[in-house]
């Protein structure tokens, strides 16, 4: 069974690739090149599967995983500037792809337990745009 | 990964297939058979897959709107389906013959190197169709 979690968090970021020079950023990443950085609505939508417990009835305790979503993304990302406040955006490209490769990465080893899985991340930068990641191929 | 881009069109339609009369194509259709067509304002999710590239991209997104409008979009928007669109002539412009049609103009030649995952179409918030891309 699959159960799915959303959350929210806003945040600002700048695309551009250091060993490009500005027009080239600017041709493959359009306005998000912009220098000083944007900001976006972000909602996270967090998958993960497993069977209900036959006590609990639940796959996932939804309070330890909003609380893991707290801890992991929403506290650290919310109302930041990627690039500056949220390694690895310091040296990684805060695209939509890295980023939720690096949402995957802080969720995995929290949520993965005997008989559950993550198994996709999807993210919405705007309601044009989203991602899905099922980890490592 | 897969990447997700949605785009909108409108579009007019009228539902009747030369096979059957008009009583049976109004009872199959419903108002969807009305003589004079009707629109929609259609969204279409396309999908792509495949690795980032150097700049951290499944996709770069010019390149996929580039080839969404040159091939899909310029082609249906504002457009009848059943009078305007040449692809759809020989078929009943349901929205899974055009989900079908999307897929085949995307798929010719398809210049990107992530690949085509899936087309989607929600002709209203209430019907929405899904393909998966062709496995070559």
């Amino acid at each position: 069974m699959l159960l799915t979690r959303k959350a929210e968090f806003s945040a600002s970021h700048v695309c551009a690739n250091p060993a490009l020079d500005e027009a080239q950023n600017r041709a493959i990443y359009g306005q998000n090149a912009n220098p000083n950085g944007h900001g976006h609505n972000y909602v996270l939508e967090v998958t993960i599967a497993g069977e209900p417990d036959p006590v609990t009835g639940m796959v996932f305790d939804l309070r330890e995983l909003k609380e893991i979503l707290n801890q992991e993304v929403v506290e650290p990302m919310d109302h930041r500037f990627l690039n500056r406040e949220v390694p690895p955006f310091d040296r990684v490209i805060p695209t939509t792809e890295n980023l939720a490769a690096e949402i995957w990465r802080r969720l995995v080893t929290r949520i993965d337990r005997p008989n559950v899985r993550l198994h996709n991340v999807r993210l919405f930068e705007t309601h044009e745009t989203y991602v899905d990641y099922g980890g490592a191929a | 990964m897969k990447l997700t881009r949605r785009y909108r069109f409108s579009a007019s339609h009228r539902l009747a297939t030369p096979a059957l009369s008009e009583d049976e194509n109004r009872r199959l259709y419903g108002k969807c058979n009305n003589p004079f067509g009707h629109g929609h304002d259609y969204i279409l999710d396309v999908t792509v897959e495949g690795g980032l590239d150097a700049n951290g991209l499944v996709v770069e997104r010019q390149a996929l709107d580039q080839l969404v409008h040159s091939r899909v979009l310029k082609h249906i928007d504002h457009r009848n389906l059943n009078v305007d669109v040449p692809e759809m002539a020989a078929v009943v412009p349901t929205t899974e013959n055009l989900a079908s049609a999307i897929r085949t103009s995307l798929e010719r030649d398809w210049p990107l190197a992530a690949r085509l995952s899936r087309v989607r179409i929600s002709e209203t918030d209430r019907n929405i169709f899904e393909l998966e891309a062709s496995r070559t």
